[in-house]
């Protein structure tokens, strides 16, 4: 492992990160409770080789109905992904082992429970992202080119067909690319997939970021189609640290909103969307304490032919980060 | 409510506590500042320039650790590199703001 100064720069001490916390979610009235730890190590070695891994722990449990006292839940311990990375030049990284699916920006931005605004995935989530959202193989990626005034990056990647309990991937290749323009701190993309095993299909993709200059708004979006369903979502927040002291009881406030929608072709009851075309907004309201801890809350209405219904959650995630070790 | 239930809170909440506790002793020992304060403590162009692309990529998805050791701020950075597909010259820059 490498573990001193390198260029007088950085130290390369493998570290442990990744957040920890208790979530609530009440879905048509019925609540859930959900304890969660999500570590992620990174361990390089040498000047060109990164191992880097993620799980998840969590215990969902909830009331017995029906008048019963007590609880019931089942525990789930899971690796997100478990894959070494590869250096190669400046301009291609490779990657092996189990990775995370490179489709849309949600799957490899956004999942990890620190980051995300809201805690549930976008209802087209599973579009693009082969069901497991994990890909068993490799993948080629990195920065295209980079200017002053725009950069491109790019994914292409393989995966097999996996049926460990860890490691659960399907037969499936795609790709992604982006191009973002610093100066209106505008990114665009698309993303391809395609399924290769059972019945082959393609799946297509769009993103569009933008954070308008000087402003506190954050603009997402995404789009996904494939051949039996496909749907949108747009998130706007508002980091009113930019506009007040961040330090200031008001500029811990970060309000949110989005928008999903979502389109069925076909049925089909494996690709994890809505059996029916469907409508969902999302209101949400993080606040941000002192040393990584941040409050989550939200209250979501969704609107479909199969009945509406309204979604409240809240909850509070600790962000860690520290060296495994001392180092030099 | 299920015992393994239980031990899991119990675990999350213990977990969450520990590091609180060291991360005030590191504080305390100032033997690491947060990227502000290096920012503050730096005029050189390569850290203007790392605090610039810092904005232009990281805090797109999240906001900058309030502070960490810098025993592995190059761990980070390349654990970065390749989430968000940074460039080897962005990647230095960002290397020089949070190393300045």
């Amino acid at each position: 492992m490498a573990t001193a100064a390198q260029d007088g720069q950085g130290q390369y001490v493998p570290l442990l990160s990744g957040g920890v916390g208790f979530v609530t979610s009440t879905n048509a009235g019925n609540t859930t409770y959900i304890p969660v730890i999500s570590p992620l190590l990174a361990a390089p070695i040498g000047n060109h080789i990164l191992v880097e891994s993620r799980a998840i722990i969590l215990d969902p449990f909830s009331p017995n109905g029906g008048g019963k006292p007590g609880y019931n839940g089942n525990l789930f311990l899971g690796l997100t992904y478990l894959q070494a990375d590869l250096l190669a030049s400046k301009h291609l990284t490779f990657v092996a082992g189990d990775f995370l699916t490179p489709f849309g920006t949600y799957n490899e931005r956004l999942t990890p429970i620190w980051i995300g605004n809201f805690q549930d995935a976008p209802l087209i989530f599973s579009v693009g992202t082969m069901e497991t959202a994990a890909s068993v193989g490799g993948m080629l990626q990195g920065s295209a080119f980079a200017s002053e005034r725009v950069s491109a990056d790019y994914a292409v990647y393989f995966s097999a067909t996996s049926t460990n309990k860890q490691f659960t991937a399907e037969r499936a290749s795609g790709g992604q690319g982006s191009l973002y323009f610093p100066a209106s701190r505008l990114e665009v993309g698309v993303s391809y997939g395609r399924q290769l095993q059972d019945v082959h299909e393609s799946f297509e993709g769009a993103h569009v970021w933008w954070e308008p200059a000087d402003t506190a708004l954050r603009l997402r979006s995404e789009f996904a189609k494939g051949a039996h369903a496909g749907g949108y979502w747009v998130e706007a927040d508002y980091r009113l640290s930019r506009f007040k002291n961040g330090e200031s009881f008001a500029g811990r406030f970060e309000p949110v909103f989005r928008m999903q929608q979502t389109f069925r072709s076909r049925l089909d009851s494996n690709d994890g969307l809505p059996t029916a075309n469907t409508q969902q907004a999302d209101f949400g309201l993080d606040y941000r304490l002192p040393h990584e801890v941040r409050i989550n809350t939200s209250y979501s209405r969704e609107f479909s032919s199969t009945g509406n219904r309204n979604i409240w959650q809240t909850g509070i995630v600790y962000r860690f980060l520290f060296p495994t070790w001392r180092g030099k | 409510m299920k015992s393994s239930s239980v031990l899991l809170t119990c675990l999350a909440a213990a977990i969450a506590i520990l590091p609180l506790c060291a991360q005030q002793v590191e504080h305390k020992a100032s033997s690491q500042a947060p990227p502000a304060q290096m920012n503050h403590a730096s005029s050189s162009a390569d850290s203007d320039r790392g605090e610039r692309v810092f904005k232009q990529n990281c805090s797109r998805c999240h906001d900058a650790p309030q502070s960490f050791s810098p025993r592995i701020s190059g761990t980070v950075i390349r654990h970065m590199r390749i989430r968000a597909s940074l460039s080897e010259p962005d990647e230095i820059a960002i290397l020089h703001f949070l190393n300045p």
